[in-house]
């Protein structure tokens, strides 16, 4: 066998950064195919709320399961996504953090930032797959698209940036805390009122006095909202611009706070 | 090039209240082994955090491979590895995949670097292991892996946290000859222990810490002279033995031996010479022995040597 050569010099080829991330995107979507915590969550929970609440409240809600089809999945969507976002980069960096991963990747030549932006990435990749599967889940049951392809494609886009969007909060505890179940346990916590606490299972009118007030401030219902309409076809009105400023201001805040933890972290 | 695979002048280091390290100089020449001894939270993982461009120092400079660890981070990072506390290798993925993955984010082609995994997995005995995820292995072929991962990149300097922590005692010694193994390569090792023996076994020079100061430094030669020395144990088959056999030391060793309630004498020694006439002697009486051996002074005795109080701190949860 012949020896491998030495290694070239560190830092001396072109987008380090984002050949290194890949290569760590890589690595977390490996880990994701022997522990598919993430995934699992962003559908099975999704998927369970689906078909309790279709045959719970299909026929008093809509009159029907296909029409109360039509009203839940697109809500169901957008849970996937939160969901699948929620915990997976956030605990895989505290666990990476008290394993020494991190300390081993910090004492590479590499960007400081390659093992965030490759978890993130990986995230995208796990976002698509939860969403694909609640979609063929939904079909099954009988869920058709009623609006456009685009639009479908933007309902699913809009899910998955929103989940996105949200992700940098977990991260941001999960740079933060030391105990990566904390990051979990905020998923928990904050899953009956930001998910539950919406149009998802009825529409905001229908709902009592205080989660009616609740549910129309909480963003994730304009979410909820926007993917609907545009799932079926209907008036978008001003949910789709509501659920983006969303985003922005979530993007904005959370992303830099982590990030910069993240880098600063000795 | 500089003469010192690393070198670090008066380092100290807070963490809010804690002082972690409070002026710690060391050095180590190009292929040497320089071993850091000391109990939990004397300032080990630090030094080495600091050292690997992990963090910063609050006072002090240090140096690696020739490049200040503060000013040049990258060359640093570009010429060392670290294996930490903890194995941290991916359980998820098999041995191999671990290997490639670091021989990629330092920039090998891939196939450079699954050429550079197999020669480093035959080497470190892990061959068949190659194609099996890492939650199936041992925690000695861990310990293996892991320390292959640190040699992907042909590093200068390695940083080793307490490598052999949790490993039996036949998974050690093997452990050891692999590191024997790297300065013969001229590599620079810089190994943590909380065992003088380890740090006997490995290290050309010691560097003894405790509380974030160094308390002690040299060769195992000269600490152990500082130290007080060996010490024969014995215990023995038959209880009944315990009062000649406590003769036969004290006439060896010129002073009594101290007895343990588990039928077990110890006794400091000045030499082989007495451990071989102790040896000699059990045997010409007859006497039966379960345990018989010459070893140094365990680190609590070595800190009772050498500062007059026991080693503290053995706040195992506080490990950083
Ligand atoms: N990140 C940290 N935050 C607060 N205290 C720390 C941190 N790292 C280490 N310490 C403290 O600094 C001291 C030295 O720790 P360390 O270098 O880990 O010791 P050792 O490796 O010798 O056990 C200990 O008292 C430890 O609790
Ligand atoms: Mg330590």
């Amino acid at each position: 066998m012949t020896t491998a050569p030495a290694r070239t010099q560190p830092g001396t080829r072109p987008l380090g950064w984002l050949r290194h991330s890949l290569v760590l995107a890589r690595r977390s979507l490996a880990k994701t195919t022997r522990s598919p915590g993430p995934i699992v969550n962003g559908v099975v929970t999704p998927a369970l709320f689906l078909v309790l609440f279709l045959y719970l409240f299909g026929g008093s809600v809509a009159g029907s399961t296909t029409d109360y089809l039509r009203y839940l999945f697109p809500g169901i969507l957008v849970m996937g996504a939160g969901l699948a976002g929620m915990i997976s980069t956030g605990t895989t960096i505290n666990l990476d953090r008290r394993n020494g991963v991190t300390d081993r990747f910090r004492s590479l030549p590499i960007s400081r930032l390659a093992p965030l932006l490759g978890s993130v990435l990986a995230d995208i990749v796990r976002y698509l797959l939860a969403v694909a599967i609640l979609f063929a889940i939904g079909a099954l049951l009988g869920f058709r698209v009623h609006g456009s392809l685009a639009a479908a494609l933007a309902a699913a886009g809009l899910a998955i940036l929103f989940g996105f969007c949200v992700s940098w909060v977990t991260v941001f505890i999960g740079v933060l805390v030391k105990d990566a179940n904390a990051v979990v346990a905020f998923s928990f916590i904050t899953f009956l009122p930001l998910q539950l606490g919406t149009s998802l299972a009825a529409p905001t009118s229908t709902l009592p006095g205080w989660l009616r007030a609740w549910a129309e401030v909480n963003p994730v219902t304009q979410v909820m909202d926007a993917c609907r309409a545009l799932l079926n076809g209907t008036t978008i009105g001003g949910t789709v611009t509501t659920t983006l400023i969303w985003c922005v201001i979530l993007f904005v805040v959370f992303c830099p706070l982590a990030v910069r933890s993240y880098s600063r972290q000795q | 090039m500089s003469e010192h695979g690393f070198e670090a002048e008066k380092l100290a280091k807070r963490f809010g209240k804690t002082v972690a390290l409070d002026g710690v100089s060391l050095a180590a020449p190009r292929g040497q082994v320089l071993g850091l001894l000391g109990p939990n939270g004397a300032g080990k993982t630090t030094v080495i955090r600091i050292l690997a461009t992990l963090l910063r120092s609050d006072r002090g400079r240090a140096s690696v491979a020739g490049f200040d660890v503060a000013g040049q981070p990258g060359q640093v990072r570009g010429r060392i590895a670290l294996s930490g506390q903890h194995t941290s290798v991916d359980e998820e993925l098999t041995g191999l995949a671990n290997l490639v993955m670091i021989g990629q984010l330092l920039d090998m082609p891939r196939r450079h670097a699954t050429q550079r995994a197999a020669e480093l997995l035959a080497r470190f005995g892990l061959e068949d292991a190659a194609r099996r995820p890492v939650a199936s292995y041992s925690g000695g072929m861990r310990r293996r892996l892991d320390l292959a991962a640190s040699l992907v990149g042909r590093p200068e300097v390695i940083f080793l946290d307490e490598p052999s922590v949790g490993l039996d005692p036949g998974k050690r010694d093997e452990l050891w000859q692999l590191i024997r193994g790297l300065t013969a390569e001229g590599v620079t090792v810089l190994l943590t222990t909380q065992y003088l023996e380890e740090a006997d076994a490995l290290a050309d020079g010691i560097i003894v810490l405790d509380h974030g100061r160094v308390i002690a430094a040299g060769t195992p030669a000269e600490l152990k002279q500082q130290v007080g020395g060996r010490a024969v144990v014995v215990r023995l088959d038959d209880p009944a033995d315990t009062e000649p056999a406590a003769a036969i030391l004290a006439s060896v060793a010129d002073r009594s031996p101290e007895r343990s309630t588990r039928h077990e004498l110890v006794v400091p020694v000045t030499g082989d010479d007495d451990f071989f006439e102790i040896t000699a002697r059990l045997r010409e009486h007859a006497i039966g022995v379960t345990e018989l051996s010459l070893r140094l002074p365990s680190l609590d005795e070595a800190f009772l040597a050498l500062t007059g109080a026991p080693a503290t701190t053995t706040d195992f949860t506080k490990a950083a």
